[in-house]
């Protein structure tokens, strides 16, 4: 069972009361009537979708309700950190990061192509 | 309007429990339906907690995974700035609520959630079968409470003693709840 440790309710809880909200830090502008379609199309729907590091927001929605931030390695899947929501992008910890993943495309089936 | 009005009514809608009649268990574990609540679900900010409080006669608790009982009502913590308070009976919940004079929001939820009942030596197993909480007495003591997961369903599940819980769930999820319980309940007789 995957673990996911929400900052709300301090302590580990499992995946299964958690549900995925999107990636994290994304700020609507503050101009947002004054700003063009591209620019609109942007921030609305646009995304990073990056492989490894990612910052999301996650929800604890059959828990105690609230949004918060997540560091997680969409590789390996592992949550490297959470923190509260409307704190600011947190540094990933050393020890975490450095961690080798395995199970990547490229190691697992890359042959057989 | 003829005289017999309040009997004619009376006949055509009777109010029942949306369990009522269920009765269920194991040697482990036994399911008992609860008796009639009111509940309120309870949102406020930190500075507005001590009024609220004290005008229902019970500290709304700030710690998480926890609750409190007094005067017959019972203070659970959902989240951050989130409870659900149940009253046995008729307790005048948000009227009390209204008293404090302080901002807050409180809906009533009496007739929303019904409760089932689990004591017995199998009661954490029988919860186990779809619930993913670490339901030990060091992780989940006599008074920790937490809205989580019952297999498909959301419940709102609170220790009453070492061997008892009182899981509340949404009525019209409370015949997958019981049904569940019973077959979790079995299993922890095994
Ligand atoms: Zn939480």
């Amino acid at each position: 069972m995957l673990l996911i440790h929400c900052p709300y309710c301090e302590e580990d809880r499992s995946e299964l009361e958690f549900r995925w909200a999107g990636e994290a830090h994304i700020a609507r502008p503050e101009n947002i009537s004054a700003i063009s379609d591209e620019e609109f199309a942007e921030f609305f729907f646009l995304r990073n979708n990056e492989k490894g590091l990612t910052y999301e927001r996650w929800r604890h929605i059959h828990g105690c309700g609230r949004f918060f931030n997540a560091a997680r390695d969409t590789v390996s899947d592992r949550f490297l950190m959470t923190y509260k929501a409307g704190m600011p992008k947190q540094p990933v910890p050393e020890t975490g990061a450095s961690e080798k993943t395995v199970e990547t495309y490229e190691a697992t089936e890359g042959d057989a192509r | 309007m003829v005289d017999s009005g309040a009997n004619f009514g009376s006949d055509i809608a009777a109010r029942t429990l949306p369990l009522a009649g269920f009765h269920g268990g194991s040697s482990a574990a036994r399911l008992e339906t609860a008796p009639p609540a009111e509940r309120i679900s309870l949102r406020a900010r930190a500075e507005d907690v001590g009024a609220l409080s004290g005008a229902l006669g019970v500290a709304l608790p700030v710690k998480p995974k926890t609750s409190s009982s007094a005067n017959g009502r019972t203070a659970l913590w959902l989240g951050p700035d989130e409870w659900l308070v149940i009253a046995e009976g008729n307790g005048g919940l948000m009227q009390a609520a209204k008293n404090s004079g302080v901002l807050h929001s409180a809906a009533d939820v009496s007739h929303r959630n019904t409760a089932i009942l689990v004591s017995g030596p199998g009661a954490a197993a029988a919860i186990n079968a779809g619930c993913p909480q670490d339901l030990s007495l060091k992780a989940f003591p006599v008074g920790a409470c937490s809205r989580t997961v019952f297999g498909k369903v959301e419940i709102v599940l609170l220790r009453t003693a070492e061997d008892a819980f009182r899981v509340e769930v949404w009525r019209s999820f409370s015949d997958y709840a019981f049904g569940l319980l019973c077959e979790g309940a079995q299993d922890a007789s095994l």
